[in-house]
């Protein structure tokens, strides 16, 4: 087993830890319970003894949608009233869910989008130059 | 679990309720929207009272900050209406906001600080342009894990949309049926933002087309305009503009009394005899997308404090924000089995005339929804209800009980109330 990885259990070493292409989460040591985002506190039995586990990215569609009328920060991205983005919950083969954006899917016809559809994690580079960042996507198998 | 939950430790009732017009107003700001309120609430009384009497103001409101660059404005209502010195509270629990600060008034009374209790709810939101309120909004929602992967508030109720579409067969049709209802409802509220059917509407943009002397649009039936994408665009698929309540400026007002010395104020009190809230997860971490964990649990409070069931219950208010969250209301409050709520609705149930009538005001999605003055916009149309005074869309016989379900959020809040009329 690798050495325990010291970095609070906070949103900030969550996005660093997208950065390096890796999603993580945390593993409550005293009821074994999965969280992802991670938790300092075990929402099962309320143990503070977590630690950090990666997750394997790999899951099914558990709900969506298109977005025709988006956020300011995706709106910049290029997407708009004819272009929507999909977003939405992808349940791990972990067994927990997490939200994310969706790629790989017809943005003109999201009737056709199916819910149970396989998925695996993308780590999407956002932003140009200081701004870059990696963003936490989905895309369909 | 089960939540924790005693019977009311003393008896609390509603005197006056009034409400502002709802809509857009430019020439208004929360202040004025709220005095407009609580001249209303004021004329509603029937005995009369002197504010003088009031010992406290609690003030839902959701994002004035954001929506008004004000924040603090409890003090500022009390003021805009003579009541400082007396201390006055701000609470924020998204679109609930209102919801709780009713029940926060309930538990005033009763723990037995004070007697008399002036609750109130305001949002002023058409200060900003469009593309702004989607951004305030989704400050309700969890801003490190949810809205960086993109969710609007339409977005977060058009996934529990799908998911509810998927699991029970449901079809953006069925969830159209609530619009369609809820504006036949408004219609008859002069106080509602929408005060107009879907088909009037849609015979109106004809008509000006036609005034103006552009193409007349060739809809025949309602459903032609509801499918038209120009007339009704998608929002966040399955969710399209007429699935989704309208941004609102509104206020509204609710005088709180110890029952004991209700019959001072007026000889038709109403009676609030069940409060239940509850908080839940962000979405990803619940088990169930298609149903709200926090409004089951509430409920289920309010019904044991309040010794009723669903059955007993004659009409409700609901937090119709979206289409679909009328549909899952109707299922958490116990009017009908989980993935009926839907069938319930295109069959009439649920229409003003029908055995279990939802959102007789017009609801969120007709009347308006202002964001932090729905939940107490609910409690004004019970009011009315059970006094016989909701003029045309007063529900024909008599209302024992009844029952108000206000959210916030995605479902992180929910409040539940239960009331009712003694003879």
């Amino acid at each position: 087993m690798n050495e325990k990885i010291q970095r609070p259990f906070t949103a900030s070493s969550f996005n660093q830890f997208l950065q390096e292409q890796k999603l993580m989460g945390t593993r409550c040591e005293k009821c074994n319970a999965l969280f992802i985002p991670p938790r300092a506190i075990c929402a099962k039995c309320r143990s503070d003894q977590m630690t950090w586990v990666e997750f394997s990215g790999k899951g099914k569609l558990a709900a969506f949608t298109s977005v025709n009328i988006g956020l300011t920060f995706m709106n910049a991205q290029g997407f708009d009233r004819k272009n929507p983005y999909q977003t939405g919950i992808v349940e791990l083969e972990e067994g927990v869910m997490i939200s994310a954006r969706l790629l790989g899917f017809n943005p003109q016809d999201p009737a056709s989008i199916k819910i149970g559809a396989p998925m695996h994690v993308e780590f999407l580079e956002i932003g140009e130059g200081e701004e870059k960042r990696m963003q936490l996507a989905f895309r369909v198998d | 679990m089960t939540l924790r939950n005693r019977p009311i430790p003393r008896g609390v009732s509603i005197v006056g309720a009034g409400m502002s017009k709802f809509g857009a107003f430019p020439e208004k700001a929360s202040r004025d929207l709220f005095i407009e309120a609580y001249k209303d609430l004021v004329n509603s009384v029937d005995k009369g009272f002197d504010p003088e009497d009031i010992e406290i103001i609690y003030v839902g409101n959701f994002s004035n900050d954001l929506f008004e660059g004000q924040s603090h404005i409890a003090p500022i209502m009390a003021d805009s209406i003579g009541l400082v010195p007396r201390p006055a509270v701000r609470i924020e629990d998204a679109c609930a906001s209102s919801g709780v600060a009713l029940r926060q008034g309930i538990i005033a009374i009763a723990s037995g600080m004070y007697d008399i209790v002036l609750i109130g709810g305001v949002e002023k939101m058409n200060n900003l342009p469009t593309s702004k309120v989607t951004d305030t909004l989704a400050t309700g929602g969890d801003i490190l894990y949810e809205i960086p992967a993109g969710f609007t508030f339409p977005g977060f109720y058009a996934a529990m949309a799908t998911a509810y579409m998927h699991r029970y067969g449901a079809t953006p049709e069925d969830l159209m049926n609530v619009a369609i209802k809820n504006h036949e409802n408004g219609a008859l509220n002069p106080k509602a933002q929408f005060n107009v059917t879907i088909p009037d509407w849609m015979e109106k943009r004809k008509a000006s087309a036609k005034r103006k002397g552009k193409p007349v649009p060739t809809w025949e039936t309602t459903w032609d305009f509801l499918h038209d994408d120009h007339a009704n665009p998608m929002i966040a698929y399955p969710l399209r503009l007429f699935d989704c309540s309208p941004i609102t400026d509104g206020a509204t007002a609710v005088l709180l009394v110890a029952d004991e010395i209700a019959n001072q104020f007026t000889d038709s009190p109403i009676h609030i005899i069940g409060s239940g809230q509850a908080s839940d997860m962000p979405m990803h971490d619940r088990e169930d997308l298609t149903t709200i964990g926090a409004a089951r649990y509430a409920s289920h409070a309010a019904y044991q404090m309040a010794g009723v069931t669903p059955q007993d219950i004659r009409i409700a208010e609901v937090h119709d924000c979206f289409t679909i969250a009328e549909i899952i209301a109707s299922e958490d409050i116990g009017f009908f089995d989980p993935g009926t709520g839907y069938s319930k609705a295109a069959e009439g149930v649920t229409a003003r005339i029908g055995d279990k009538p939802i959102n007789t005001s017009g609801g969120l999605k007709a009347k308006g929804h202002p964001v932090g003055a729905s939940g107490l916009g609910q409690t004004v149309e019970i009011w009315k209800q059970m006094r016989g005074e909701a003029g045309k869309r007063q529900v024909p016989g008599d209302i024992p009980l009844a029952l108000t379900h206000n959210v916030g959020a995605t479902g992180q809040t929910c409040v539940v109330h239960i009331y009712e009329r003694r003879s």
